[in-house]
Formats: C-alpha cells, structure tokens, sequence
C-alpha cells in the first residue's frame, strides 16, 4: 500500500510538470495582455521537435533546447498577428493550434514507433534522496520537474516584486499610461508571448522525452487547451498554478489508476476534461466578479497617434 | 524606411474583394514554402489537389458531399461568431447528432416507413446538437466561464463517450466485435444521388438553413440583437436586449445545426456510429475556417464549404499520391486562417511606406 501511495505521488508530480511548465507561460503572456490560445500547437511542436533532435543525436538536452527554439519561433506569428496587426487573439490564436498541430504531424511522421534509446535521465538530488518516501516522491526526478518548479518561483517573484514584474502587468492592466511611461507596449508584449511560446515547446519536450520516450500524433491530447483553463484557475499567479498542475497530474494519474476496478477506459479519460469544467465552475462560483484578470486582456492594443 | 499606419474610413466592396484575394494567394504562397521546405514540389502538389476535387466529375461529386456538413455547420457558427461567442465545439454537436440520430433509427427504424423515420432521426440529431450546445451558452452567461474551454473540453468528453458506446454497451451484434453499432435498417438510410454519394435530402436541410439564417441575420430583430451582442455587449444591456435568451437561441441553432450534420453523415454515409476521427474529419473544426472565410455571411457560406470540401478532398488524393499525413490539412487550414486575418489588416487600415533619412 505504501508502495502504491508513494508511486501515485511521484506520478502525479510528473504528469503536473508538463501542465505546470506551459501554465507558467501561459500566465506570464496573459499578465502581457495577449491571450495564446495556440498552446496546444506549440506544445505539439515542442514535442516533436524534441524528440526528432534527441532521436538523431541522442542528447534530450539538445532535444530540449531545439523545443525551445522552434516553439519560441512559430509564437512569434501569433505575436505579430495579433500585436503588430492588432487581429483577433482568438482565431489567431485557433489558427496557431491548427498550424503546430498539423506540422508536428507532416514532420514528426517518419518517427511513430520508433522509440528512443534514451530518456531524459533522473536528477536524484544527493541526501534529498535518500529521505525515505519524501525523498522518492520529491526529490528523484527528471530536471524537468526541478526546473518547472524553479521556472515558477521565478516568474511569480518577478512579476510581483520587480520593476519589469510591473510592466508586464502594466501592459496587460493599462497599456496606454505604460507606454506614457516611455515603455514600448509592444516590445514587452512580443518578449511574453514568445517567452509563452518557449516554455509551452518545454512543456512538450517533457511529454516526448521523458513522460513517454515516443512520438505519437496528437500526443499532447488536450494539455494546452487544460493549461489555458488552469491559467484561469490560477488566477494569473504562478504559486496557484502549481497547485492546479499537480492536481491535474493527479487527475491523469487517477485514470490508470482506477482501470483495474472494471470501470472502462473511455469513461476514466473523460476525467482531465470534466474536471477542467467543475474546477472552472466551482471557480466562477466563490469569487466571479473578483476574478484577477488582467483588464485588457485580449484587447487589441493600438499604438497611440493622436 | 519608414511605415505608416492610418484607420480607413470608407471600406468599399472592392477593398474587402481585394483583400480577400490578396490573403489566399499569399496563403497558397505561404503554403507553397511549407511544401518546399518538406520536399514537396508546391505547384504539383496544390494543382493535385484542386484537380483532385474540382478537376473531374467524380472529384465534384466528392466536393459536395463533404460540403454539406460544412455548409451545416458553418452557417451556424457565424451566427455564434457574430454575437462572438466562440463555438470551437462544433465537432462534438455534431457528434452529439449523429448519436442521437442513430439512437432514434436503431430503435425506431425497424418499425417505421422512411418518411416518418427520417424526420425523427433529423430532430432527434438537431435536439442532440441543441442540448449539448447549451451547456456552453448557459455556462457563459449565468457563470461567465470562458466557452472556448468549454466548448472544447466537451468536445474530448464527448468524443471519449462515444467511444465507450461502441465497444461496450451499443456494440454491434451483427459486427463480429468490431467497434461499430449494427447497421441502420433501411428506411433510416437516406437516398443518393444515383452515381455519387451525396445525400440531397441533407443537403436541401442545409441550403434551407442557409437561406433561413441569412434572412434572420440580416432582415430581422433576432440577426440585430445578435450583431449588437456581438459588437457592444454594454448597448446590449442598456437597449434591453436579453442576454441570456439570446444566446440561448444562437446556441441552439449553432449546435442544432451541426447536430443535423451528424445525421447526414451517419444516414447518409456510414449507415453505423463508429469511432469519431471516421464520423468527422475534423468538420467542425475546419467549419471555423469556412465561417471565417465567408466573412460570417451566411449566403457566402455556400461558396467557402464548397472551397474548403475541396481542399478535404484533394487533401485525400495528395496523401494518396505523395504519402502525406493526413495533418497536411490542417496546416492548409492554419495557413489560410492566419493570412484570412492579416487581410483583415490591411482592409481596415491603410499601410504607407516612406522612405526617409536615417535619423529623421
């Protein structure tokens, strides 16, 4: 039983990394005033970036690293179609999907079935991990987790406490006062969404390359459109989104989970989904109006020339 | 160098022809370098593809039958794209109808002639479409949770559901334990066009739609309120406009719309539920795009489903003839999506360059 509750931890902690990552960038380019509902597309690229990398050089870092890359990189047009061009965020942001899906599909296809040789490896942190049941459940992971978690400690500190913490959000609150303040909106914008675009492609690399060590399309099944809902969630803060991520990692772990009590696995994978809605309607019921959003969220914002 | 950018003021019919010109070639261009940096020569592949749907009698038979579900479902999201509500689960209402549907002919079928079967089937599918619509429409309004999310996510729980449904409790006895429910008795199929598969009865219920929204959206109070909820939600409330009802209404049609959908799909093509990716390819999302294109007038539908069940059925012959994943079309559709909105752009504003001094 021990051996059980110890497992279930470990793995709701690595199934909330990858939720937890893109969450991450998803708050900080909202907190911008640019809502990405491209998630879903850039974690696809990620993924199958990775793995394609880590495939032909067998390094998961440089894997990692070209994730980096090519999401940060396909973020940028949904950054100048909805910045530069002041276009709808919300087709935008669909047509971005549409797009990382299908060209993870087009490229990542000569990889299905072919499994790496090599994960990323585990980090166990010395003496951490030799805690009994503490130490396996926190502190013998892959680097993605440690980094998801340092990844949130820094951006909830820089965007309450520092000067550029303020901008960020002073983009998103009040767009013109920011830019009377000799700050180019659009630059600050543009760095949000592809630093969301970068941290969502991580987010995929995790799910290639050390959550599973194989490509298969569509593999990101509905994580960045859950990330978009924890960002909610999360009220915009990055210390919430941990709390939403790992439940979220419990919640994918609970499928396998309850498998072998004979209930039917189409019913369990409806969980992560049904769970997005009551988490979001248990929200929207104790405190509706008092919702962190950032003001001008989603509103396209022209430079000022009268 | 520099770029100006200055509002335009007068928008005529011939700016938004041009701009609409203008954003699908530089999307057939843009698609042209995706094709290139895959290995794939751009021109064959794109004239394989608009030969492959337009360029035979069979191809344009094909075009249409996979028009009609467009045609559905597309209508019916620029009403919700008008009010802005963003219906991204158009997929799964679909879905919801041809469930129903085939609930209703399995049961009913057997003991009923077609002309009464039929008609349930298609009420039963626009009920199926309409309820699970509404989640959404009521989630919005009385919680103000985001119907993005919403939508979608009913679209994953849905499409879960079915599955449970065919290999478990309405699995086929006549499927030798292949995931499909029995077939459809005859009466509950619909009839063809001889020589093609293009189900008419739902392509006449679809025309019909068109013709019925186009008139409400532009000649009556409903297609006003839903234009002023759509463009200044704070008007809405001060002009006494029911939200709540409203949206209601948009959703029920949206949702019934593709719901209808659903049952031309399964009477008309499948004759069984089966997994969704076989009921849909991906109609509801690409019905978006076909919304969009038609710049949310639901005459111009017609003409957008007809261009994108090309590009579905061309896509079918490119990755038949040059291996290409099926994905390959939904770059097709991300590629014109974005160069459809930077039109958008470039119609509403005028861009000047002037060239300057260094400095100036």
């Amino acid at each position: 039983m021990e051996d059980i509750i110890i497992s279930v931890a470990q793995r709701t902690l690595i199934a909330g990394t990858p939720l937890l990552l893109a969450t991450i960038g998803e708050v900080i380019c909202e907190r911008s005033g640019i809502l990405n509902l491209g998630v879903e597309g850039v974690m696809a690229i990620g993924a199958v970036t990775a793995f394609i990398i880590t495939f032909t050089t067998g390094n998961p870092w440089l894997g990692m690293i070209a994730a980096i890359v090519a999401s940060a990189l396909i973020s940028i047009i949904h950054a100048f179609v909805s910045i530069t061009l002041q276009a709808s965020q919300v087709v935008s942001g669909l047509a971005l999907t549409m797009l990382g899906l299908g060209i993870s599909g087009l490229v990542g296809k000569p990889y299905i079935g072919k499994p790496l040789a090599e994960k990323m490896a585990t980090w166990p942190i010395p003496v951490l991990s030799d805690i009994p049941i503490v130490g396996v459940i926190f502190f013998d992971h892959s680097p993605f987790f440690y980094m998801a978690i340092i990844l949130a400690l820094i951006a909830w500190f820089v965007l309450q406490y520092t000067r550029l913490g303020i901008t960020i959000r002073s983009a998103g609150e009040n767009p013109r006062a920011t830019e009377t303040q000799g700050i180019s909106v659009y630059k600050i914008r543009y760095w949000c969404v592809i630093i969301g675009g970068a941290l969502s492609g991580m987010a995929g690399a995790h799910l290639s390359t050390s959550y599973s060590k194989s490509w298969i399309e569509g593999m990101t099944a509905g994580r960045g459109w859950i990330v978009i809902a924890l960002t909610i969630f999360a009220l915009w803060n990055p210390m919430r989104a941990m709390i939403g991520a790992f439940l979220f990692g419990g919640i994918f772990v609970m499928q396998y989970l309850l498998q072998p009590l004979g209930i039917s696995p189409n019913l369990l994978a409806m969980l992560p989904y049904l769970s997005t809605l009551l988490v979001l309607f248990i929200g929207a019921l104790y405190d509706s109006r008092k919702l962190n959003a950032p003001a001008m969220l989603a509103e396209p914002y022209r430079r000022g020339e009268r | 160098m520099n770029i100006k950018v200055t509002e335009r003021i007068d928008i005529l019919p011939r700016h938004s022809v041009l701009s609409l010109g203008f954003s699908l070639g530089a999307g057939l261009l843009a698609i042209s370098s995706i094709f290139i940096i895959f290995g794939v020569n751009p021109l064959y592949a794109i004239a394989k593809i608009f030969s492959g749907s337009f360029g035979s009698l069979y191809g344009i038979k094909e075009t249409i039958t996979k028009a009609i579900p467009f045609i559905l479902i597309g209508s019916g999201l620029t009403l919700a794209f008008r009010a802005k509500f963003w219906n991204i689960g158009a997929e799964s209402q679909l879905l919801m109808g041809a469930m129903f549907g085939t609930w209703v002919g399995l049961n009913w079928g057997p003991h009923l002639p077609a002309p009464v079967i039929v008609p349930l089937m298609f009420l039963a599918g626009f009920v199926g479409g309409a309820l699970w619509g509404l989640i959404p429409a009521i989630l919005k309004v009385k919680f103000s949770i985001n119907e993005i999310i919403t939508t979608l996510m009913l679209n994953y729980i849905c499409n879960e559901f079915i599955k449970f449904l065919i290999v478990g409790p309405w699995r086929g006895k006549t499927k030798h334990g292949f995931p499909y429910t029995d077939d459809l008795p005859v009466s509950a199929t619909l009839s063809l066009i001889p020589g093609s598969r293009i189900h008419y009865v739902t392509l006449l219920i679809a025309l019909a739609t068109v013709i019925t929204l186009g008139i409400a959206v532009y000649r009556t109070r409903f297609g006003y309120e839903v234009r002023v909820i759509g463009e200044n939600p704070d008007a809405a409330k001060y002009s006494g406009i029911d939200f709540f009802r409203t949206t209601l209404i948009i959703m029920i049609i949206s949702g019934g719309a593709a719901g209808l959908a659903g049952v031309g799909e399964v009477a008309g093509i499948h004759h069984y539920l089966s997994y969704p990716e076989s009921i849909s390819s991906g109609y509801g999302f690409t019905a978006i795009i076909v919304a969009w294109l038609a710049k949310l007038n639901p005459f111009n539908v017609i003409l957008s489903a007809l261009f994108f069940a090309g590009i579905l059925v061309g896509g079918d012959a490119i990755q038949i003839s040059l291996g290409l994943p099926a994905a390959t079309v939904q770059i097709f559709n991300g590629t014109l999506l974005f160069f459809l909105i930077m039109g958008d752009f470039f119609l509403k504003n005028r861009v000047t360059l002037q060239w300057r001094e260094k400095g100036n």
